[in-house]
């Protein structure tokens, strides 16, 4: 195999993730390369959310190799080069706090701690919060916001720091209708301009057109890795009455006798 | 109030209320936006246990209580980090062995009283001589310092600590450096508020400031004008009506509260009845929604069916059709 021009942006080799001594994800390899679209899919609890969790140093890595942008992971620095987008309800907070002045929270890590924000930092922030379609809305505080608005608020934050890959929990999880237009149109806008995601989501309908490779994750491991057109291949074939598709022998119900059990419940 | 100022005393007990006026409020708005309102009440008591060593040894209770509470300070936060569900009990014993220890303490020196006891943990006006000042004075400085030159740091940590850990940003020295901060703030001001009431002057003026800010940064100017307010005109009034100083200051910060949250609730209902939200809008404006933008005032409407929409917090404001608009 040829080696690809640019190196990947990620790059798992039997990767496991978890926490404590309890390993959620283990033996993962994949690989996301620069103008990849990947939806990461999966049922609740198969380990999507550890999987990128691990990847941005939030659960253990416990084995395997994990290369972000090149680098293993433990001396990973450039955190800016990898946007994180968290999985939040709401952007709930005790205190008022303005659409931009969470969004500029994306780029502290662009400068050292004693420095003021820019002018160009003022107008990066100002970009994102174009980006995401809020503009208008810049000024208005965060929680008088639709729970779409704020997911898009978030993005904004991620794609503030200037990421070569953004990696979002759930964006479109529990979201109105209006914004759930309004994000698959986000992220499409970010696709167009060469941004590279990694989506974890249980809705593919909306982001079906922006995605370019889907990863679905059982369990804990990858079960299907490829472009979109197989992956209907692979539900069909999954699907209730195909070859795949078997009930399990149903179990005898347990024995029941013990000392309290009425003798005519058994049978 | 000339007469008033002509006194030492007073006049150093007006410069330490600014003071405590300033740093509390400052200090106390990571403390509410991190949920940990109550968090200066312990390192006051454990604070306490500081003065009482300061007593017995003849050291300055504002030293011996500064290293109290900072030593409280990094515990809790060291605490709180190890995610422990125990951690809750070890800061009440942390807590309430502190301010044990300083009452037993105390009563054993010869050379305090029970008065003595009281104007430290309620505040008295009269305590501050002018070599504490200059030491609070120098703690106020480095608290002011620290505060505005990392508060997009401590926002950024106390909104979203996940994300900041994301980021790469020392989530836990941030922390540390907050508690530290939080610490020389309780010595600041137990002074003229008292060990027991300090926590009432980091949160009552947030709690206000909340209710009058639509930002962050407005947040934090309310509460620092409000809490200058509660501390000076506390120690004003406590002189006037000879009450203890800490009382009254809370007494008026609760007081501002309870006023301004009456008046926004009037002016809540009527900007209320004076707007019109759009009807249900399953659409998002935009610049390429297909919809027309027109100025309006200082914003931008969209033309949707002949009426003037405009974003207002997550929904759309209803400004009348376009034609009656543009007549007017």
């Amino acid at each position: 195999m040829p080696l690809s021009a640019a190196p990947s942006l990620i790059d798992l080799r039997s990767a496991s993730f978890g926490y404590g001594d309890r390993s959620v994800v283990s033996g993962v390899d994949l690989t996301i390369r620069p103008g990849e679209v990947v939806a990461l899919l999966g049922p609740n609890g198969s380990g999507k959310s550890t999987l990128v969790k691990g990847l941005l140093g939030l659960t253990e890595h416990q084995g395997g190799q994990v290369l972000l942008l090149g680098t293993p992971r433990e001396h990973f620095r450039e955190h800016t080069r990898i946007g994180y987008v968290p999985q939040r309800h709401s952007l709930s907070t005790s205190v008022r706090a303005t659409v931009t002045e969470i969004v500029a929270v994306g780029r502290l890590p662009h400068r050292p701690w004693w420095r003021p924000a820019s002018r160009e930092d003022r107008e990066i922030v100002a970009a994102s919060i174009r980006a995401v379609g809020l503009a208008d809305r810049a000024g208005e505080e965060v929680a008088s916001l639709s729970g779409g608005q704020q997911r898009r608020v978030l993005i904004a934050r991620a794609l503030a720091g200037q990421p070569e890959l953004l990696v979002m929990d759930e964006p479109t999880a529990g979201v109105d209708r209006a914004s759930q237009v309004a994000l698959a149109e986000t992220l499409r806008g970010l696709a167009a301009r060469g941004t590279s995601m990694l989506v974890v989501t249980h809705e593919l309908a909306a982001l079906r057109d922006v995605v370019t490779r889907i990863v679905c994750m059982d369990s804990g491991h990858v079960d299907f890795d490829g472009p979109t057109a197989a992956y209907a291949a692979h539900v069909a074939a999954h699907a209730p009455g195909s070859t795949y598709d078997h009930t399990d022998r149903p179990r005898p119900p347990a024995p029941v006798g013990g000392p309290f059990d009425r003798p005519e419940a058994r049978s | 109030m000339t007469e008033m100022l002509e006194l030492t005393f007073m006049r150093q007990a007006l410069v330490a209320a600014l003071l405590a006026g300033v740093a509390a409020p400052l200090v106390g708005t990571f403390l509410v936006q991190r949920r940990m309102s109550l968090i200066g009440d312990g390192m006051g008591h454990v604070a306490l246990a500081g003065v009482a060593v300061g007593i017995l040894t003849g050291q300055a209770p504002v030293l011996t209580a500064l290293v109290a509470a900072v030593f409280a300070g990094v515990a809790i936060e060291l605490i709180r980090a190890s995610g422990r569900t125990s951690g809750d009990v070890a800061l009440a014993v942390m807590f309430y062995g502190g301010i044990a220890l300083g009452v037993v303490l105390i009563a054993r020196s010869t050379a305090s009283s029970p008065a003595n006891l009281t104007a430290y943990l309620f505040g008295a006006i009269l305590t501050t001589n002018a070599g504490d000042l200059v030491v609070l004075a120098a703690l106020t400085v480095v608290v002011l310092a620290v505060t505005l030159l990392l508060r997009p740091r401590f926002f950024a940590v106390a909104n979203d600590e996940e994300y900041a850990r994301a980021a790469g940003m020392p989530v836990m020295a941030y922390n540390l450096v907050l508690a530290v901060l939080t610490a020389v703030t309780v010595v600041v001001s137990m002074r003229v508020v008292g060990l027991l009431l300090i926590s009432a002057l980091m949160i009552i003026p947030n709690a206000t400031a909340q209710v009058l800010a639509r930002s962050f940064g407005s947040s934090v100017r309310w509460a620092v004008l409000l809490g200058v307010l509660s501390s000076v005109g506390g120690v004003l009034v406590s002189y006037w009506a000879e009450t203890p100083s800490g009382g009254t200051i809370v007494l008026m910060a609760i007081a501002l509260f309870l006023a301004v949250t009456g008046l926004a609730g009037l002016a809540a209902r009527a900007r209320r009845a004076a707007h019109r939200r759009a009807e249900r809008h399953d659409h998002e404006h935009g610049p390429r929604c297909g919809h027309e933008a027109v100025e309006h005032d200082d914003h931008v409407d969209y033309l949707h069916d002949g009426h003037r929409h405009a974003a207002h917090e997550g929904h759309y404001d209803e400004h009348g059709r376009h034609e009656e608009v543009v007549q007017r």
